[in-house]
């Protein structure tokens, strides 16, 4: 039983409140924090401002429910489609707004899957399309969670890819901390600080108290994702892309670049904080989707233009690839040692690992085996939550799986 | 020694390159033009480029031409306000608590007024930079920024901007009349825009031939005339060529030292191939450049060299 249904809310000025309302969680829906108290806001500032003019409209209610530029892209998209629907209009003009006109629906630019989901469970009088997978999910007896935790994400549905997304923005990799040569206030600390025993001191009209102490502060290395987006990863990239964007997002020093035949860094598209504009300001910035891999090239571009710029300070590599390389592996042994060599350490994300009968057989991947540290799945939520798990300790630097590869790649 | 009246900052394009040139410093006009506008506008200067083109030397050369003192900031990891504008001598403070106890002859509040007064401050180049000089303003050289992390960089903005510095203690130093402050930096980071955007900007590239030869001719004046034109006519080549670190100008200098140390009149591949650790610093460069390849860069070299001379 809605408000809609009770008879004090069918006057007209509760009609646009509960439109707004719907509107309002139409946004929360596509990643917006539009609270309740954002909402009574909005209601107001519309009373305020009118309804005669739809531009007067559209900013009231970007004034109010857009915080951050980059949501303006999220809500001007929700804004159009909400309020072109026939239905809300007809009825909101029915009732009170004879002189509100319709835009020009044409040219509509295709909308985010993430506006169109949201819009469909939110609007009213719009039946959400029949659910038939629900009956099939039912025949599982593992819950939804732990299934969407080992599938791949070849495989996903809509709705588990924004599950997927969200533990993805979770995962947050722990990296195992380097210290700094900074300090911070410690009581059992191994150094003095004399700065802060003389405020003490002070404190205590010359006498000499206990003596302050303090200890190197710690923070995560540098972050560097190297991630291939060539024909043979279709099927991985977007969600590795998710996965770069939440941890760029989760901290500083990260440095995000893609290769397919040729190098580009993303970074600068990643900081973006609203996932789907980043990930199209990436596909927009790049130009080799989906074609071939030349590792070895992008790799030597790499070492060439970027690693003395991101590389400093103890970076930790993920170089996220199959190993499949158009150039079979020429020069690709020469560069991965390098780079090797010029960060803390370097871990090989494979999503071929997934196959049972995986054999490091291409020369991609026997020129790249002997110079990583560490070679993992990368095709789930679980497999990335187990790298998670590794960077977070210390540990060796190559890592004990890796004899086994080495192994099975010479014989 | 610094003169007792400061040289007048230059007034022109041309009169900073004369200053330049004065200094022993062989500059592009390009260069010049940004210096003279840093100078005449009073913003600091930002120079990036790669490792060895002479950044900050132009620092150096400034501070000796106009007269002025040289503070020098090298920047690293995890560089504090500490070690770069000012620091409490604590020892010296306490020693003075300890005597104020013994004697028992001040108060409190007199004690802990001196307690932090100018005699227990350290001070560090950056405060340096902003105290008055009877040679007028120092030069602030603020090396290699890019080795700083992000914290130090958002605390330079205050500095350079408003050029004063705020202690708690104390009270806010301003400059009566701001430095002049050259920043460099080796691109091993991206420097915040906030920062650049307070500066002027100058990308110091490698010099041209004609421009190389005028500074050996300035920096290593023993080299043979014929030496050091062939050895710029290598080291260019070299910077054509994909090498992992080509080899800076400083590079180049070592280089024509190095020969002219060995009495070389002329390179031959031999000497090259023995020498070549002065001008490339990577084993992979070294191994590709040393030998046949050496020997036909140096074979083109001097035919170029004929050339130019024959017409």
């Amino acid at each position: 039983m809605s408000a809609a249904d009770t008879p004090a809310a069918r006057k007209p000025g509760d009609r646009l409140a509960l439109n707004l309302m719907h509107f309002a969680r139409a946004l929360r829906a596509a990643g917006l924090p539009v609270g309740p108290g954002k909402l009574l806001e909005a209601i107001e500032a519309v009373e305020a401002v009118g309804l005669g003019n739809r531009a007067d409209f559209y900013w009231a209610l970007h004034a109010v429910l857009v915080t951050r530029h980059d949501q303006s892209e999220l809500f001007d998209q929700a804004f159009h489609v909400f309020w072109r629907n026939p239905d809300i209009l007809k009825r909101m003009m029915a009732m009170m707004l004879p002189t509100v006109r319709t835009e020009a629906t044409t040219n509509q630019p295709e909308m985010s899957q993430r506006v169109a989901d949201a819009l469909r469970e939110a609007a009213p009088g719009v039946e959400a399309p029949e659910k038939t997978e629900i009956e099939l999910e039912a025949s599982f007896t593992v819950s939804a969670a732990e299934r969407l935790q080992s599938k791949d994400f070849e495989t996903m549905t809509a709705a588990e890819m924004a599950e997927a997304k969200r533990m993805l923005a979770r995962i947050a990799l722990p990296v195992a901390e380097a210290t700094t040569r900074r300090f911070r206030p410690d009581p059992s600390g191994p150094r003095v600080d004399p700065r802060a025993t003389l405020r003490r001191m002070l404190r205590a009209g010359g006498d000499l108290t206990d003596l302050a102490r303090r200890r190197r502060r710690t923070r995560p290395p540098p972050l560097v994702v190297l991630c291939d987006i060539s024909g043979s990863m279709t099927r991985y990239s977007r969600m590795l892309l998710h996965f770069m964007h939440a941890v760029t997002n989760d901290r500083d020093r990260v440095h995000s670049f893609v290769f397919g035949t040729r190098l580009t860094n993303i970074t600068r598209h990643l900081r973006h904080k609203d996932v789907d504009v980043a990930v199209d300001a990436v596909s927009q910035a790049v130009a080799d989707w989906s074609g071939g891999t030349r590792i070895g090239s992008a790799l030597r571009s790499f070492n060439r233009v970027w690693a003395r710029r991101v590389l400093g300070q103890g970076a930790i590599v993920l170089l996220i690839t199959d190993g499949l390389d158009r150039d079979a592996g020429e020069g690709l042994a020469d560069e991965a040692d390098r780079l090797h060599k010029s960060c803390r350490r370097l871990v090989w994300l494979n999503p071929l690992l997934r196959w049972e009968g995986f054999a490091p057989k291409s020369s991609g991947i026997r020129a790249l085996l002997p110079h990583v540290d560490d070679f993992r799945a990368a095709h789930s939520l679980n497999s990335l939550a187990e790298l998670a798990d590794v960077l977070s300790r210390e540990g060796p630097r190559r890592h004990e799986g890796m004899r086994r590869w080495l192994k099975e790649a010479a014989g | 020694m610094p003169n007792p009246r400061p040289a007048p900052l230059p007034a022109s394009v041309d009169a900073t390159l004369d200053l330049l040139t004065g200094g022993s410093y062989v500059a592009d006009r390009s260069l010049a033009t940004s210096l003279y506008l840093a100078l005449k506008l009073r913003r600091p200067l930002f120079l990036e480029g790669e490792a060895g083109v002479g950044k900050t030397e132009i620092a150096k050369v400034l501070s000796a031409t106009l007269g002025r003192k040289l503070l020098r900031l090298q920047c690293y990891e995890g560089l504090d306000a500490a070690a770069a504008v000012y620091e409490w001598n604590y020892a010296r403070q306490m020693m003075e608590i300890r005597l104020a106890e013994a004697t028992g002859d001040r108060d409190r509040d007199a004690l802990s007024a001196d307690l932090f007064s100018d005699r227990f401050l350290v001070k560090r180049p950056l405060l340096q930079a902003l105290e008055p000089d009877l040679a007028g303003p120092p030069v602030l050289l603020i090396d290699e920024l890019d080795r700083t992390d992000e914290p130090f960089e958002a605390y330079l903005l205050e500095i350079l901007s408003d050029f004063q510095v705020s202690i708690p203690e104390y009270g806010t130093i301003r400059a009566a009349e701001p430095p002049i402050v050259i920043l460099t930096s080796n691109r091993t980071r991206e420097i915040h825009d906030a920062l650049k955007r307070r500066c002027f900007y100058h990308w110091v590239d490698y010099p041209s031939a004609a421009r190389e030869r005028e500074i050996l001719a300035v920096k290593a004046p023993q080299a043979d005339a014929r030496l050091a034109a062939q050895v710029v006519g290598f080291v260019q080549s070299l910077r054509g060529m994909d090498l992992y670190k080509a080899p800076g100008v400083a590079e180049t200098l070592d280089w024509a030292q190095a020969l002219v140390e060995l009495n070389q009149l002329e390179l031959e591949p031999t000497v090259i191939n023995d020498t070549l650790g002065t001008l490339l610093k990577y084993q992979d460069d070294i191994a590709r450049i040393q030998g046949s390849e050496a020997a036909r860069i140096l074979a083109q070299v001097k035919t170029e060299l004929a050339a130019t001379t024959a017409r």
